[in-house]
């Protein structure tokens, strides 16, 4: 028998040790079949539409898409990086209320995190930049869409569901803009809540529902605060769901035009 | 000859005796060539042929007569106009039919079918590719873009943060977020009734949801929906101009300013400002 090297006696250890774990029973508990993760995953017509089939990611994508959708010049992945921003967004608001209390203390905890909590300040940079981002990227959705003819039969409803969300969008980055309880969020939310004071007939109505009072307060910030944490993230979620799912249900995407 | 297994020439055997009234061994040994087959004399009953042929039975030639009713023969399917009146049948059975013409008809042709599946498809082939990896892994790529360019850009740019709030201070000029700011310019020319509520309300929210209930042109290249483009390009470009003077070009009062001239009344790219 031929003798082997350090260097291939480590590899073959390797494998092996690797082919024991991945082939175990905690990771095939784990990973569904088909998952390359498992262990003897090759690649095959089969087990590329089991990585989707028997996925989470099936309630997603369906196993096959039209060749033309995948062209990153078709949709430049603009609605699914409007998805992954409302992630990340959520992850680093998640992280943020940790440091945060919608009272008169709002601006002391936002100073705090800036200058005295490890990564406080990149953290709220990427919220407030991603959030600026999302918007953006939504509205550039909404564009290419319009251009490809997509809001078109059978696709009208979703079209509706997508101005839905962008609306929800907007809401979501107006009530955190009040969040920071400085002189820009003040006054920009003051400019923005009297806008809707001057709704005909119930004008008043809804700008004292909007700011919790005749003017922002402290009341304001804890109202847009339960809206922006939970009661928007809760209402777009849901559109978000019918959003995907009637994506695959009008026929996937839409084109070639 | 190919080798017919067993218990299928059993079967057909079991079927043919039934049919032609003769014995099991009879009829396997006809099947198998080892005797002469069975001629009919008796007129047999007229029969409906009512089973719809199926699309693999496809037989190019009329089988216009078949000489005994458990023959294993394709079904009869010619590509003929469907007559509801009863084809008589031929006399002169087209020759090319390979199983013994002498055998005396037992059995008339009705109508004939033609050969279509009972369930119509009408999906058309797709040029498709599977999810993983095509799709899936440019998506990865993406994510993770879109991640070091969001990292990147926190590293560099810091959030505005000015001071503590104060009901009593009001910063001049006070300006929406920038996404708002084309209405806030809106509101500065026109009555706020009509710039600050039923332009976004009525013509933001409405029309824009009903859009695809009031173009009903089905195309969707640009060449054949030119004015949906035009629109569309009208409304950008409008909203894009308006943003942008609300952002750069207002300063105190509201006044017109040229951000080269009297600087950037935008507080929340204050640091987009300094960052040169």
């Amino acid at each position: 028998m031929q003798k082997l090297s350090l260097r291939d006696r480590i590899k073959e250890a390797r494998v092996s040790a690797s082919d024991s774990f991945r082939g175990g029973k905690l990771m095939s508990s784990i990973f569904r079949p088909g998952s390359p993760f498992r262990k003897g995953y090759v690649d095959s017509p089969r087990n590329r539409s089991y990585v989707v089939m028997n996925n989470v990611l099936y309630h997603l994508h369906p196993v096959k898409v039209k060749r033309h959708g995948v062209r990153l010049s078709y949709t430049l992945c603009l609605g699914g990086l409007s998805f992954f921003l409302f992630i990340v967004l959520t992850i680093t608001g998640i992280w943020l209320m940790f440091y945060f209390r919608p009272t008169e203390l709002a601006y002391v905890d936002i100073q705090t995190l800036q200058t005295s909590i490890a990564f406080g300040s990149l953290v709220r940079n990427m919220h407030r930049w991603g959030a600026h981002l999302m918007v953006l990227v939504v509205f550039l959705h909404m564009s290419r869409v319009f251009y490809h003819g997509a809001y078109k039969a059978p696709r009208e409803f979703n079209w509706v569901i997508g101005v839905i969300l962008l609306l929800l969008t907007l809401l979501l980055s107006f009530t955190g803009y009040l969040l920071p309880w400085d002189q820009l969020a003040i006054w920009a939310v003051t400019v923005g809540g009297n806008m809707a004071g001057y709704t005909p007939v119930i004008g008043a109505q809804a700008k004292f529902g909007l700011f919790a009072g005749l003017e922002a307060t402290t009341a304001t910030l804890l109202r847009f605060y339960v809206l922006h944490v939970l009661f928007l993230p809760f209402i777009i979620v849901i559109f978000m769901a019918v959003h995907f799912w009637r994506v695959r249900k009008d026929g996937g995407i839409s084109g070639p035009l | 000859m190919v080798d017919i297994p067993e218990h299928l020439l059993q079967r057909s055997a079991e079927a043919r005796a039934k049919a032609l009234g003769i014995s099991v061994e009879q009829a396997l040994a006809e099947m198998k060539g080892e005797s002469d087959p069975t001629v009919i004399t008796k007129e047999p009953e007229v029969k409906t042929i009512d089973e719809t042929p199926t699309p693999a039975a496809e037989t190019p030639a009329p089988a216009a007569e078949t000489p005994t009713p458990a023959a294993e023969t394709p079904a009869p399917a010619v590509k003929v106009e469907e007559e509801p009146a009863a084809k008589a049948p031929d006399p002169d059975a087209p020759d090319e039919v390979d199983f013994a013409p002498e055998v005396k008809v037992t059995q008339r042709l009705l109508t004939v079918v033609k050969a279509k599946p009972i369930q119509k498809s009408v999906s058309e082939p797709v040029d498709k590719v599977n999810t993983w990896p095509h799709l899936m892994l440019p998506e990865f790529v993406a994510l993770m873009a879109m991640t070091a360019f969001l990292i990147f850009l926190s590293a560099i740019l810091q959030a505005p943060l000015l001071e503590e709030a104060n009901p009593n201070v009001t910063p001049n000029p006070a300006k929406a977020p920038w996404y708002f700011l084309g209405l806030q310019e809106l509101l500065s020319y026109w009555d706020p009734q009509i710039a600050g509520v039923m332009i976004p309300l009525v013509l933001g929210l409405v029309l824009w949801m009903a859009f695809p209930y009031i173009d009903r042109n089905p195309e969707t290249h640009p060449s054949k929906r030119k004015f949906a483009i035009m629109f569309y390009t009208f409304f950008l470009a409008g909203a894009g101009v308006l943003t942008i003077i609300g952002v750069l070009f207002r300063g105190p009062g509201w006044n017109w300013t040229y951000p080269w001239i009297d600087g950037i009344w935008f507080d929340d790219l204050l640091d987009w400002i300094h960052f040169e």
